[in-house]
Formats: structure tokens, C-alpha cells, sequence
């Protein structure tokens, strides 16, 4: 069964990174969008393999259920079509990126050299737990004043799309 | 003519108010009075032509404030020069609600330059007539906002319904029009094509929509696709020859226009048809006007996603069908009227089967009303939806239930009985606000008035001919011209030489389903028409309905083009 | 048959649970696959004897082979892609659609415990509630890749439905989920049982959270009379215009598995799974098929009495009037479980 769940592993994983970077590579962004929709699954199955199935619903509820779906709606209302390049400014966009990639590699490998293996220990990710962790007092607050900024988002995101009387 | 005429002549001396105003008012540019079978006429000159139906709408005494129909006639054989400065008539008729009268307003206009101002600033309803009339006779209404071919399409050649057109001439059109309306290359909006083609019409008719979203920013009619030109083909048709054709107006209640018809040319022969044969059109159009009710209120839910109505409702339909089937042995296409008359008599069960159909009408529109009336999603899609106010109603020359659910009683079989319809006791419903939901109460309304308007022309079904006994109008007994020298003869005169009405001009009206059904008829009296104009009632309604939906969802496009009621037969002719 | 048994028991327990597994799938896989194909028949035959009508009776004995009929002539239909359509995700939509609908049936449970149940997980209902979101992009891609306008406008209001509604679909299960304790389904089946027999069961305990429900699933199937997105009159047929053959198949498959997995998870949370109506009556996993036979019945039901709605009444109804009532009631329970009122205890 472990190596079931080694092969499931490996599948999403090489499934998410494929899909994340046909994601950057699509000059088309409604295949970006599905690219990342395909993106998150493969994240919510790993997490399920995990042992923590709650993460891996809310991962597809949240993000799948409805972030991208708003995506994709706004992408098909405007109808915004292939992206075409810039002559001028891919030259400069092209150097800027190279950079920030050697950037990136480069704290990665020092964050990848600095890990000395070891057994993860046993972690309790049910729901129940999660529950217990989030609405004890360490977080509570945080939890809630988070949900008060999404409300004022939201509210504000009415009133900007309203159209003037 | 054998019979008596029945309508007294207009009393000689004493002017109608309406040839009286517009003496007073335009002295000289008034051209001619007439009145024919009770049909006030009046020609004026062209340069009066706008001021003389302004008169006749505003002034109290005349209040002609309803537009019924504006056509072309062409009138060419006059060879003499005054005949060519006056080869284009254009008519107008007008009715007034408050006085109950009728007007045919006339001006002429010369061969070399048949211009004529327009009247769409007078009447709402004149728009799409003026353009028929420029499409089929190429007369040309200065300041008309919009003057394009309706009927025809646009690789049509020349004008088809002049005199020197012939008859088989064919065009074809290569290329339809894509865009029935200019949309900016920037627009945001999205263009949407409702026909010719598509579940929401009835019929071949096609409206292209601008949407913003859900919402009609712009929207235009288009017309024409059935249109095989009813009028020219009557022309070369003898008076009962046209019966058929008329079957193919409004086909789904074809006994009424059969009716209309004869009703029309017998006003202008000046007969009337026996008492046993006017009582059982009666019935007949009653059943059909129940029938066209049934197809209005059935197929308008089924758009609103409530199919069960549909079939509840199409029951009784069919009991009808087969009444007609019984009667005259065809059930969409019935051709049962005669001038004179009817084609034969009703059998012998006659009245046991229209009781029978009675009571499966009242059945099933008793179920639709349990399952519509007061079903919370019914009435929010049809309350305050295609609102059509009284005025507005009146001068774009609505009629029938859709009038009537405006707020404006006026009913031909009311105000001026046909057939004997005075003798019967029913009552015209109205409607306040002129939404969707008052047409649909009305239309129920009137089905049960039709009912009670059968039972009781059941109770005094006279007995006796059912065509008249006059030999120049109704052919005689097949027996008598098998066995009879007269009645041959009478019979190869008849079938010959046609029915020769006396000269004149006539216009016959009678309460379709969908409204006043008139009949506009020029005999010059040889055995064809020289000019025949249907006034079809959902003419005039669906000319409306881009007015109407601009502004509206798209839903409710939908749920107001169903109690319409257009029929594209009627629509195009 | 010993040597299959023999080799059964020869098999490690991880290997028995996996093709335990297996078999179910392809068990309840098949059968959804007929209780599809039945589904057409019933509502057709169904919808006709409301309408004084016949309907399919000529294709076998009463008419019942007529879905196989209907699958053989759809099967060898001309495939048609539009010209202008964008091919891959044309082709994909009804595939995506498909999966969505048949994997949200796994977590429902037909009877106790075990067998009856391809998989229970502990988040079942949160599971129900992330996949029924999946099945929005089907419609969405449908209606986008034709590259026609009514399936575009199909889709679009499809979408805007089917989110409105997923979110009151969400709150009207709050409520069982505070009484349950668990996100499990099987748990919020075994919390319904009780001494009253069909009064404990959440239809009666939480009958406003019921009727949400009931609204907001006939919603998110998109079936009258909330059948905006293939509103025959305004759309010509919605998201589907443009498909034919076998892929226009499986977008009506997808509609109706997914009425059929509604119709199975309100049976399992609202009226007591598997249990017996009656407290004398022992507990069977046909009980669940007699109500679950009731509540795609009542589908069918509202479908030959209602009209639809107009699509700015819809949006009202599901913003202004549902979700406050769903989230009313969260409150009003959430007050009666703290306060510990009889019926609302733990």
C-alpha cells in the first residue's frame, strides 16, 4: 500500500509541477487558467495523501470551486484573446527574469542544502484537530479578523462595480 | 342583386361629422365625398393629406384616435392624362372607440412623381404600412424615417403590386442581410439573431437584438419570409376562387378570415346570407377564436419553460379540429364559407357534437387557469412585463385582445354585430395596464364568452337554407344541373362569368382572433378584384414589439412575443 | 469457484480492501449507468401521463428498451465540431462533466456501514460540496468553445446559477453538520436515528434547512424551474446547442447523474439514508431506494407543473431570499444545540 501511495505521490506531484509551468509557458490565459485549475487538483490529491483530507476539500472548494471559476468567467466575458509579445519590452523583460529565476534557484538550493533528513513525526490533520487549532485563542482572532477583510473586500468590490446612478 | 341591401343609405342633406369638419376646415383641398354601402370616403389633396388626419385624430367630434390600415392602390388604366396624374391612391382607414365610427380617408398621386408626405408623425402604426406600400407599389412618402422594402427582399426588382407587373415574376435573393443594424466595431454588446429561426417565433419572423448582458440595448425587426403576395394572386382570382387563399392568413383560426371574406363581399353585392348559415359561422368562428386563444395562451407558456398548459390546453383543440372535419371535412385549411353563404350543411349531429366540444373546452380551460392564474412564477414573469399603454396602444392600431387588455373595449362583434351577434348576451373583457398577464386574462375570458356565445346560437339554431337563393351569387344544386336546363345554365354562367359585383369600394371588417380582420376591396365590376388589402391585425401588434422589448431582458422578449400572438401567415400574406 | 476463493484468501488484507474497492466502483458505476438510461424513460413516460400523453411505448415491453434505442442511434450519429470552435476544450467539457458527476456519487451511503458505501470519508460532505463545484467548468467550457453566442450566454448564466446556488446548497447543511458532530455522511445518517422513527430524521429537525435544500439542488441541476442555462426559448439550447452524437449524450448524462446524486445525498441528510420510517420496521438499504425513488419523482414532478424563472428573479431569489434564510437558520440552530433544547442535543 505504501508504494501505492509512493506512485499516487509522484503522479501529482509531476502533474502539478507539468501543469504549473504549462501555466506560465500558455500565451493563451483561458489555457493558463485550466492549466492552474489542473494545478490545484494535483495539489488537493497530494494533500490528501497526506492524511489531511480537510485541506485537500477546502484546497478544490476554495480555489477550484471558486477563485478560478470567477477567473474564467471574467476571461470569457471581456473574451481576451492570445497574448501577443511585445517587441521592445521582451528583451528587458526577458534579462529581468532570468535574474530573478537565478535568484530564486539559488535560495532554493541553500534551503535544500541547509535540510538534514529525518522521519516526519505523526501529525493528527483531521478535521477535529484543525478545528481545535484554528478556534483555539492562539488563532482565533486572526481567523476572525481575516474573515472581516474578506467581508470589506467584498463590499468594496460592490460599491466600485456599481454603476453610478 | 336580388336581396335588399341591408344598410340604410346615408341620409341625404346631413353630412357625416367627419366629411363636415374637414369641409370647414380645408375647404377647396377637399376632393370628394363618398359613401358607398355605408362607407364614408373622403379624397383630399396631397398637400392636405396630414393635415387632414391630424383633423381627423384631434378634433373631439371625429376622435379618430384608432389607425387601422394605409395601403397603395394602383389605378392604372385610366389613359387619359388625369388618369396618370392621379394613377396612385393611397388610403387610410381610421376608426374612432369614443364615436363608433369609420373613416377611408384617400389622396392620389401622379405616375412621374408619386410622392406623398408620411404620416408617422401622426399615427405610430403608418411606419410599417408606408413601407409596404413604397415596397409593392413604389410610392414614396417624404419624410418617412426609414423607407426600405418589407415584404420583398432587397434584390427584389420594381414594385409587384403595380398594375403593369407581371403576375409570375420571380427574383432571387442570393445573399440575406447579415446585419439588420449598425453596431460600432468597439461595441462591447453582443449580436443576437431570434429568428428567422428559433423556438421563440412562431413562425418565420426575425428580430436581431443588440444585448447588454441579459438586456436589449437595440433591437429591429424583420419580415417577409412568408410573404407570397395574397393581394396580387387575388387579383386574378374570381371572388370565391379567394376563399382558399384566405385560409392561409391566420391558419390557425382559418374559418374566421373564410368568414371575413365573405362578409366583405358580401357587403359590397349587398346581400346577406341566410339566417341558418350566418348562426352556424357564428358558432364556427367562435370555436376557432377559441381554437387561436388555445394556440396563443399554450405555445406563450411553453416558452416560459411550462410545457403541461400546452398539451392540457391542445386537447380541446383537437375536438375542435375534428368538429370542422365533420362540417366540411378538413380540419386546418376548412374553406367552408360561400359568398352567399356556406358550402354545405352541418350534420345532422351537429349540435350534440358542439356540446360535446363545449364541455371539453371548459374542461381543459378550467385546468390551464388552476395551473397558471395564480402560479406565483407565472404571474412574475407576465405582471408589469410588455406594458402597453391606452394611447399608445390605439395609435400604433392594435386590436383585438391585445386592445383589449390595454384597456380599450372596443369589439367588432360588440360595437358593430355581424351575423347576428346582436342577438346574442356576452361580455368583452378589458384589461387595465396592458401587460402580458392582462392579454392572457382576457384571451381566458374571451374563451368563455365564446362559450356562452355558442350555447346560445345552439339554442336558436334556425332551420332552413344555408346559402342564398340567388343565382348570380350561389351555384345551383348539383341534382338540379344534372337535370335542369336553367340550372346548367345558371351554373356555366356562374362558373364562367364569376360573381359580378356592381363598381365600388367596400370595407369589410369582422372581429378575428387576433383582432379586427378587414378586408379592403376595389371592384371596378369585372369577376376579379381589382384591388384586395387584408388588414391583418398582427401587422400592426408585432410592428410594436421592437418598441416594446428595447430596454427588456431577453426572457421577457420572449414571454411578450407569445401573447402577441403573431402568425406569420397573417403577418407577411 | 474454491480456486478464486482459495486465491481470495491468500491475498494480503491491503489487497482484499483494494479489490473490494474495485468491485464497487464498477458495482455502483454500472448501475448509475442504468439508473441513468432509466431515468430518461421514467421522466419521459412520467411527463407524458401528466400530460395526457403516451410516450415512449413502442420499443420493448411499455416502451422500456426505448433509452437503449436512443443510445444506439446517438452512438452512431455524425460527430460535428463547429467550425471556429476551439477542438480541445469542445472535446474535453463532456469528459469533464462526466467525471465531476460520477465521482461525488462515492461518498453516498446506501446502507450500514461497509459494503454500502464505495468510500467513507471523513469529509465527505465538504468532498460533496468541492466536486459539485468542479462540475461548473464542464458548462462553462461547453458553452465557451462552441464559439457561438446563445451557448456562450447558456454557459455564463449557467455558471452565475450554479455558484449563487452551490452557496446556499452549502449553508442548508450546516445545521445536520452542528447535530452530527462530523462531516462524515455516515454519521449524519446514524445521527437521524432515533426512537420516533421518521421524525428524527433532519427533513422534520431542520425542515427550513430542508426546503433550502431542495431549492438550491433543483438549482444546481439546472432542472425547471430553474432551467435558465438551457432555456429552450431564449438560448436555442443553452451550452449544449452546438454538441451532437455521443459527447451531446454525455452531457445529458452528466445532468442526469448529477439530479440522481442530489436526489441520493438529500435522501441521505435529510431523510434518514437507510433508516426505517417507522421505529417496529427493521433498517434496510431499500428503504434509501424508496425515498430516493420519491425525491426523483418530485424532480420530475415540478418539471410538468412549473414554468421557469427569468434569469434577474433567479439571482434574487438566490442572494435575497435564500442564503439569509439558510443563514438565519445556522444561527437559530446553532442557538438551540448551545442552549440544549430536546431534538437539537448531540
Amino acid at each position: 500500500m505504501e508504494l501505492f501511495e509512493a506512485i499516487l505521490f509522484y503522479v501529482f506531484a509531476g502533474l502539478s509541477l507539468l501543469s504549473a509551468v504549462v501555466m506560465v509557458a500558455q500565451r493563451n490565459p483561458l489555457y493558463s487558467a485550466f492549466a492552474l485549475l489542473v494545478t490545484i487538483c494535483s495539489l488537493s490529491a497530494i494533500f490528501g495523501l497526506l492524511g489531511s483530507p480537510f485541506i485537500a476539500a477546502l484546497q478544490i472548494v476554495v480555489y477550484a470551486g471558486a477563485i478560478m471559476v470567477l477567473f474564467l468567467f471574467v476571461l470569457m466575458l471581456l473574451r481576451v484573446g492570445r497574448e501577443e509579445p511585445e517587441p521592445g519590452r521582451q528583451r528587458v523583460l526577458k534579462t529581468v527574469a532570468i535574474g530573478l529565476g537565478a535568484l530564486l534557484l539559488a535560495q532554493l538550493g541553500a534551503v535544500i542544502a541547509g535540510i538534514r533528513p529525518q522521519v516526519a513525526r505523526g501529525f493528527d490533520a483531521s478535521t477535529r484537530s484543525m478545528a481545535r487549532v484554528l478556534f483555539s485563542p492562539q488563532y482565533v482572532y486572526v481567523f476572525e479578523a481575516t474573515s472581516i477583510l474578506i467581508v470589506g473586500a467584498l463590499v468594496g468590490a460592490v460599491v466600485l462595480a456599481r454603476k453610478e446612478p | 342583386m336580388a336581396s335588399a341591401t341591408q344598410e340604410p343609405p346615408a341620409a341625404s342633406g346631413v353630412e357625416a361629422p367627419a366629411a363636415r369638419v374637414l369641409r370647414a376646415e380645408l375647404g377647396p383641398q377637399l376632393r370628394s365625398v363618398a359613401d358607398f354601402r355605408g362607407d364614408l370616403a373622403i379624397t383630399v389633396e396631397r398637400d392636405a393629406w396630414v393635415r387632414a388626419a391630424s383633423l381627423l385624430r384631434d378634433h373631439p367630434q371625429l376622435d379618430f384616435k384608432l389607425f387601422l390600415d394605409l395601403c397603395g392602390v394602383d389605378q392604372l388604366d385610366d389613359d387619359t392624362d388625369e388618369g396618370l396624374r392621379d394613377r396612385y391612391e393611397v388610403v387610410l382607414h381610421l376608426y374612432s372607440v369614443t364615436h363608433k365610427h369609420h373613416v377611408r380617408l384617400k389622396t392620389t398621386a401622379p405616375e412621374a412623381a408619386p410622392d406623398v408626405p408620411t404620416l408617422t408623425g401622426v399615427y405610430k402604426g403608418a411606419n410599417w404600412f408606408e413601407r409596404e406600400a413604397w415596397d409593392l407599389y413604389g410610392i414614396r412618402f417624404t419624410g418617412h424615417p426609414k423607407l426600405e422594402r418589407l415584404l420583398t427582399h432587397d434584390a427584389f426588382v420594381g414594385h409587384p403590386m403595380r398594375k403593369d407587373y407581371p403576375v409570375g415574376q420571380r427574383h432571387v435573393l442570393k445573399s440575406p442581410k447579415v446585419q439588420l443594424m449598425d453596431v460600432p466595431a468597439d461595441s462591447e454588446h453582443l449580436l443576437v439573431n431570434i429568428g428567422p429561426s428559433h423556438p421563440a417565433m412562431h413562425g418565420t419572423f426575425r428580430v436581431q437584438a443588440l444585448m447588454d448582458g441579459e438586456t436589449i440595448a437595440a433591437c429591429e425587426a424583420e419580415i417577409g419570409y412568408m410573404h407570397r403576395n395574397f393581394e396580387k394572386m387575388a387579383e386574378v382570382r374570381t371572388y370565391w376562387q379567394i376563399i382558399p387563399y384566405t385560409d392561409r392568413l391566420n391558419y390557425c383560426s382559418s374559418f374566421m378570415n373564410g368568414h371575413g371574406w365573405a362578409l366583405a363581399v358580401e357587403k359590397l353585392l349587398g346581400i346577406q346570407a341566410p339566417p341558418r348559415a350566418e348562426a352556424v359561422r357564428v358558432i364556427l368562428s367562435e370555436f376557432s377564436r377559441i381554437m387561436d386563444h388555445i394556440i396563443a395562451i399554450g405555445t406563450n407558456v411553453v416558452d416560459l419553460g411550462a410545457i403541461t398548459p400546452f398539451f392540457v390546453m391542445f386537447r380541446a383543440r383537437e375536438d375542435i379540429y375534428e368538429l370542422l372535419d365533420a362540417c366540411c371535412g378538413a380540419r386546418l385549411t376548412v374553406s367552408y364559407v360561400r359568398i352567399g353563404g356556406l358550402a354545405q350543411d352541418v350534420p345532422e349531429d351537429f349540435e350534440a357534437r358542439c356540446r360535446r366540444v363545449m364541455k371539453s373546452v371548459q374542461e381543459v380551460v378550467d385546468q390551464a387557469d388552476g395551473l397558471l392564474t395564480r402560479n406565483p412564477i407565472f404571474t412574475s414573469r407576465f405582471k408589469d412585463v410588455g406594458a402597453m399603454g391606452k394611447d399608445e396602444a390605439l395609435s400604433w392600431g392594435w386590436v383585438g385582445p391585445c386592445l383589449r387588455g390595454s384597456g380599450v373595449a372596443y369589439d367588432v362583434r360588440k360595437d358593430h354585430p355581424y351575423s347576428g351577434y346582436e342577438q346574442y348576451d356576452f361580455d368583452v373583457p378589458v384589461g387595465t395596464v396592458g401587460d402580458c398577464y392582462d392579454r392572457y386574462l382576457v384571451r381566458m375570458e374571451e374563451m368563455r364568452q365564446s362559450l356562452r356565445i355558442i350555447d346560445q346560437a345552439l339554442r336558436k339554431l334556425p332551420s332552413g337554407p344555408v346559402i342564398v337563393d340567388d343565382k348570380k351569387v350561389a351555384l345551383p344544386p348539383k341534382s338540379e344541373v344534372y337535370s335542369n336546363i336553367e340550372a346548367l345554365m345558371n351554373h356555366f354562367k356562374l362558373v364562367y362569368d364569376g360573381i359580378l359585383p356592381p363598381p365600388g369600394e367596400v370595407y369589410g371588417y369582422t372581429e378575428g382572433a387576433n383582432g379586427e380582420l378587414g378586408y379592403y376591396i376595389v371592384s371596378r365590376g369585372a369577376k376579379h378584384p381589382w384591388r384586395v388589402k387584408v388588414r391583418p391585425p398582427c401587422f400592426n401588434i408585432y410592428q410594436a414589439f421592437p418598441s416594446m422589448i428595447t430596454g427588456a431582458l431577453l426572457a421577457d422578449a420572449v414571454a411578450i412575443i407569445g401573447g402577441l400572438n403573431v402568425i406569420a401567415g397573417e403577418l407577411d400574406r | 469457484m474454491s480456486g478464486l476463493s482459495d486465491h481470495w484468501a491468500g491475498l494480503s488484507p491491503v489487497a482484499q480492501q483494494f479489490w473490494i474497492a474495485v468491485l464497487k466502483v464498477a458495482v455502483i458505476f454500472n448501475v448509475l449507468l442504468g439508473l441513468f438510461s432509466f431515468m430518461t424513460y421514467a421522466e419521459r413516460r412520467l411527463l407524458a401521463f401528466m400530460q395526457f400523453r403516451l410516450g415512449p411505448n413502442r420499443t420493448g415491453p411499455f416502451g422500456v428498451l426505448q433509452p437503449i434505442a436512443d443510445g444506439i442511434k446517438l452512438f452512431f450519429k455524425e460527430e460535428v465540431i463547429p467550425e471556429g470552435a476551439n477542438r480541445w476544450v469542445f472535446v474535453a467539457a463532456p469528459a469533464v462533466a462526466v467525471v465531476a458527476a460520477f465521482l461525488s456519487i462515492a461518498v453516498v451511503p446506501y446502507g450500514g456501514p461497509g459494503l454500502f458505501q464505495i468510500a467513507d470519508l471523513e469529509v465527505g460532505i465538504l468532498y460533496l460540496f468541492a466536486i459539485s463545484s468542479l462540475g461548473v467548468y464542464a458548462i462553462v467550457m461547453a458553452g465557451w468553445a462552441a464559439n457561438n453566442k446563445f451557448t456562450m450566454l447558456g454557459g455564463l448564466r449557467s455558471a452565475a446559477q450554479m455558484f449563487s446556488y452551490e452557496l446556499a446548497l452549502g449553508l442548508s447543511w450546516v445545521g445536520l453538520i452542528m447535530l452530527a458532530g462530523s462531516f462524515r455522511i455516515q454519521d449524519i445518517v446514524t445521527a437521524q436515528k432515533g426512537g420516533l422513527g421518521l421524525l428524527n430524521w433532519f427533513c422534520v429537525v431542520q425542515f427550513p434547512a430542508f426546503i433550502v435544500y431542495l431549492i438550491a439542488a433543483t438549482a444546481e441541476v439546472n432542472r425547471t424551474p430553474f432551467d435558465l442555462p438551457e432555456a429552450e426559448t431564449e438560448l436555442v439550447a443553452g451550452f449544449h446547442t452546438e454538441y451532437s452524437s455521443m459527447r451531446f449524450a454525455l452531457l445529458q448524462m452528466a445532468e442526469y447523474v448529477n439530479m440522481i446524486t442530489v436526489a441520493a445525498v438529500g435522501t441521505s441528510l435529510f431523510l434518514g439514508g437507510w433508516l426505517s420510517p417507522l421505529p417496529l420496521l427493521p433498517d434496510s438499504p431499500l428503504w434509501f431506494f424508496v425515498k430516493f425513488g420519491l425525491l426523483l419523482f418530485f424532480f420530475i414532478w415540478l418539471r410538468g407543473t412549473l414554468p421557469r424563472f427569468r434569469y434577474d428573479q433567479l439571482m434574487h431569489f438566490g442572494w435575497k431570499v435564500l442564503v439569509p434564510v439558510a443563514t438565519l437558520w445556522i444561527l437559530v440552530t446553532a442557538g438551540l444545540v448551545t442552549a440544549g433544547v430536546p431534538g437539537f442535543r448531540r
